[in-house]
This record gives structure tokens, sequence and C-alpha cells, in this order.
């Protein structure tokens, strides 16, 4: 049985060893460092078409990330609303909880991506007619196009005033949860804190004037200048990834808030816990650990989904490099073994920071 | 009879369209000690919830130290800060150690300091004899030691009431005296006590009263001796025949 698989790979290998030896197709991974030609409408660090294929992989690995991060966080925070408004009283929001999930769960992603690009943001106006807010936004066919700030010198005034009231921030915190626990005293938190915030911002502006400059967005010709540009691709598959994710999401909560007895509510309302103090000390710490795991498959999933990006041709890594680099190159083994590899060790690391996590929050004990 | 702690005047509550609680009128003096039986279904233990409003009723009164249940917030804070309840499945928070689940309330309700909660939690738990068991989670303590963590738990609030609704049904027969201990010495004490129970011993030995419940209505009320030698109702006969 062994032997025979063995003996498979071995006949695969050396069929496909000899059929690219037949259509001259390099193997290896030196294409690597080739010049890739071709440009790329997003990228998040500096990329040219005389970069290589390597920053290709790099660019690509980035706008992946991208949208990966942003709609893990978009959709965790509806789907958490979501879930909790499945389970409210009132008749209204309970019910457009549940026609949104339905709906967003039962349409196909691939879909709905389209339904977003093509639908709705290719449909928008041109730059010249673009729906502006207050003439520093603009929404167009060509995406979001927003002020960018850009800082002159003595920024870094500002920066440390930030900080310092960051600081203050952190410390007035702990120090008034340390005297609520020490004595039950009331420390003092917003007054104090507010006092070195607007104290830090006037150094710094006595120090330094005002060293910011708005690039506010203009239409010059047929597209803006300046500002930042939010290409609409992305925010297609980002809207996309975050809605659909968000239906399975909340359902998950909800289920999750659902798994903790109702004695556990009665006890902590007898003990004249008020319902909100209940739900953060003693519904949702329960419910996490039912919540925790299959949230990290819809973790995984979003970030595997963000392949659909190809069919938009938002410049993800399965976009440019087993895309386009592949029909350059020609080096599929290759090429789609990295690719492969790269979402393959994305998952494991979402998996283990998110097991870890469950891990920690685990109960202890048996009757549970 | 000193001024009752706690008077329920006609009373009537609904499940749907079940009538679970039939013109119930009740008062308890301070350091009352009532014991309530009934078959299964009678709504003993939807009457206790009713006093700390885990339970809304729809017709009468319920007052509880001269405050009026009536929907109102602040009134039901100042209900559960003076009345304890005790769950037939102790109900303790999972999460959290002995101690958490015992300074939980004294921290986050009456906003005393965590030592100060701690203090006080270790004399709770040392009265009801379980001093050691402080740090453990109670997934890792017996269904008895559960139980008195949760009589600890609600007298860390320091109530003038406890509630305690059948804390000896889901305990196996060798723990069940460990639990009755511990209320009879507390009803020793002179808490005010109303406790849903089977347990006729500990009805005989502590109660004042015993009252009778079926179909949501009391049917007899009286001293325990009476209450056990002489029933006068038919229903009741039957019942402590089978009980007893």
């Amino acid at each position: 049985m062994l032997g025979a698989l063995l003996l498979a790979m071995v006949w695969l290998v050396a069929n496909v060893q000899s059929n690219l030896e037949r259509q001259n197709i390099n193997s290896g991974f030196g294409f690597l460092s080739e010049r890739a030609g071709f440009g790329i409408n997003q990228t998040l660090i500096d990329y040219t078409e005389d970069s290589s294929f390597g920053r290709v992989l790099t660019v690509g690995l980035l706008n992946t990330l991208l949208v990966s991060v942003f709609g893990v966080f978009f959709a965790t925070v509806l789907g958490f609303a979501l879930g909790v408004a499945r389970l409210s009283g009132n008749w209204l929001i309970n019910k457009t909880a549940m026609v949104y999930v339905e709906i967003f769960r039962n349409v196909p992603l691939l879909l709905q991506i389209m339904f977003w690009y093509f639908g709705v943001l290719r449909n928008l106006p041109s730059p010249r007619k673009a729906v502006s807010l207050g003439d520093t936004m603009f929404l167009s066919n060509r995406g979001i196009v927003v002020p960018a700030i850009e800082a002159a010198s003595g920024a870094g005034w500002y920066v440390a005033a930030f900080g310092l009231s960051l600081a203050a921030f952190i410390w007035l915190r702990r120090r008034a949860r340390l005297a609520r626990l020490a004595d039950g005293a009331l420390m003092p938190f917003w007054r104090p804190l507010l006092t070195v915030v607007l104290a830090s911002i006037g150094v710094a502006a006595l120090l330094a004037g005002v060293p910011f400059s708005l690039d506010v967005p203009a239409l010059k010709g047929f597209n803006f200048r300046g500002g930042i540009t939010v290409i609409p691709e992305f925010v297609a598959l980002l809207l996309a990834l975050s809605l659909y994710t968000a239906a399975f999401i909340a359902e998950i909560v909800r289920a999750g808030i659902q798994s903790v007895s109702k004695g556990q509510r009665e006890a902590a309302a007898a003990l004249g816990l008020p319902d909100k103090t209940a739900l953060r000390l003693v519904v949702i710490p329960q419910a996490l650990r039912v919540i925790i795991p299959p949230l990290t498959s819809q973790y995984l999933n979003l970030t595997k989904n963000s392949s659909l990006a190809v069919a938009i041709a938002y410049p993800d890594i399965v976009s440019v490099f087993a895309g386009t680099t592949l029909t350059q190159v020609g080096q599929a083994v290759e090429i789609i073994f990295i690719t492969m590899m790269i979402y393959l060790s994305l998952s494991l690391m979402t998996s283990y920071a998110m097991n870890r996590y469950n891990a920690r929050i685990a109960l202890v004990g048996q009757n549970t | 009879m000193s001024d009752p702690v706690i008077r329920i005047n006609k009373m009537n509550k609904w499940f749907g369209n079940f009538h679970v609680l039939r013109d119930i009128d009740l008062n308890v003096a301070s350091g009352e000690k009532i014991v309530i039986c009934g078959p299964s279904g009678s709504g003993k233990s939807t009457l206790i919830r009713c006093i700390n409003r885990l339970e809304a009723h729809q017709e009468g009164d319920i007052e509880v130290e001269g405050v009026t249940l009536d929907g109102s917030l602040k009134n039901l804070e100042d209900i559960r800060s003076n009345v304890g309840m005790v769950f037939q499945q102790f109900n303790l928070f999972p999460h959290m150690t002995v101690l958490e689940n015992c300074t939980l309330s004294p921290i986050w309700v009456q906003q005393k300091s965590k030592a100060e909660a701690e203090t006080l939690a270790r004399e709770l738990l040392e009265r009801v004899r379980i001093p050691d068991q402080a740090d453990k989670y109670p997934g890792q303590l017996s269904g008895g030691q559960q139980q008195r963590v949760a009589i600890a738990r609600a007298l860390c609030m320091n109530p003038r009431i406890m509630l305690f609704d059948e804390p000896t049904s889901a305990l196996d027969p060798e723990m069940i005296k460990e639990v009755l201990d511990v209320m009879v010495e507390l009803a020793e004490e002179g808490m005010t006590m109303l406790c849903v129970t089977h347990e006729m011993g500990f009805a005989r030995q502590v109660a004042d009263r015993v009252i009778f419940m079926d179909e949501g209505e009391i049917v007899e009320e009286n001293a325990p001796e009476a209450f056990f030698s002489n029933p006068e109702n038919e229903r009741t006969k039957l019942f402590l025949s089978q009980v007893l």
C-alpha cells in the first residue's frame, strides 16, 4: 500500500519534470529576482514596473493582509452587534438582524463581491461628476479620495504630546482601578486626563506652531490629484468579505450567549448586579469559550476567501502572483506552491494565536 | 407579631394563560423561618422568585422591608441587596474562583474595596466550613461544597432575608446534611428565611411556620408540630402521607 503510494509519487514527479523539460520551462526559484514589467494599482510599499517578481509577491501578500485585517475587524464588530441584536426583545431589531443574517449568508460570496464592484461602485459617477462630501472627500467610479495629512518639521512635538496623553490615560485608569480595589475610593479620572491632553497640545502648539497641512484632492483633467485614493476593488472586496462573514459571526455569537444557562443570569441578578455588569462579568466570559473556536474558523475563512479578489482584479497575492506572474513566467509548480505555503502559514499563525487565547480563558474543573 | 418585613397582598401571577399563583397573602416577620412545601408545579418556587423579582407578578402587591416591588429599578436594587438567594442548581459562576464568586457583588454592587470584600468572604467561607477552598474553581468542588459556597456568596451581600429554592434537591444524600447544618446555624443566628424544601426534618427543627401550597394556592399554614401531627386539609394529608 505504502509502496504503491511512493511509486505513484515518484512517477508523478518524473512526469512533471519531463513535461517541463519538453516545454522549455525553467524550474527553481530564480525567477523571483527577475524584472516583473507590469504595474499594480495598489501598493503599500514602493513598487514600479522595474521591480522584481519577488517584490510582486510581497506587494500581493501585503494587499491580502490589508484586506484581511480590516475585514476581520469590521466583521467582528458588526457580527457581535448583530449577534446581540438577534437576542433583543425588541421585535424590529431582532427581525432586522435575522433578515440580514439570512440574506448575507445565503448568497454566494463571489456574487456579493461582484455585486458591490460591478453593481454599486463601478456605477458611481465619473470623477468629473463625483459625489463630493464638503469638497474634501470624493466618491467616484475610481474609488474614494480622502485628504491626506502632511506633516512638516515640528510634528514630532505633537507626536510627543499624543504619547504623553496616552501614557496619562493608561496611568490614570490604572491608578483609579487600583484605588477602587484597594479601599473603594473613587479617584478622579476625566478631569486630570483632560488637563494633561490640553496642556500637552498647548505646549506643542507654542513650540512648533501648526506644522500640518492638508493635501486636499482636486480634480485635474480626468482624475483627482492629491489626497489618498482608496481603490474601488479594495472597497468592494472589503465590503463583501466583512458583510458576508459578519452574518456567520452573528450566529456564532448568538449561540455562544445562548449557551450560558439562564441560571447564571438569575444568580447575577439575585446578587444585585445590573444587567450590563452581569453581561460583562458573567455572561460574556462564559460565552467566549464557546465563541472562540468557530470564530477562529471564520477568520481563516475570511483570509482565504480574500483570494476571490481575482474576480474583480484587486491586486491580492493570488491575483498578482498566482495570476499575472504565473502567466508571465509559466512556472506553475513553484508559484502555486509558494502561494499555498503562504496561505497555510497565515492560517496556522491565526489558529495558533486564537488557540492560545482560548486556552487562557478555558474553565478549570470538570463540572461545567 | 412585629411589623412584617415581607408583605404579600392578593398577589396573582400567570405564565401565559396558566394561572401559577392565585390570591397569595403572606406576611413574614423579621427573624421568622418559613418552610414552603407542596407537590411539584404547585408554584412554591415561583412564589419565592417573585419576592426578589426574578419573576414579575401581575396583580396584587409585594412589599419587602417597606419597599414596593413595582417595575422601578431603584426599588429593585434596594430589594436585591437586602435579599439573598440560593438556587437548586447552585448557579455558581464557573469561570471565577470561589473567592471571586463571593466578592463579585460586594465589589461591583456595594463598592467595597477588594481587600475588604476578601476579608468578608473568607470570614463567611469559614462560617460555611470551607475556608481552604477559597482559591479553587466551582468545578473542583463537590455538590455540597458548591451549595455552601452559594450560601456564603449570598451572605456576602449582608442580606436581611434569605430565600432558599430547594437547596438540597440536587445533592447526593450524604451531602444534604452538611448543607442543612449550615442552614440551621443561620436560622439560629436569627436570619429571616423562606425555604422551599422537602426536608421535613429541617422543617420540624427550625421552622416557625410551614406553608403547604397546591395548584398555586396556599392551602394550609401552621406551626410545624400542628402541621405534621394534625393537618386539616385533605390535600395536605395526601401530600404528607407521600413524603413522610
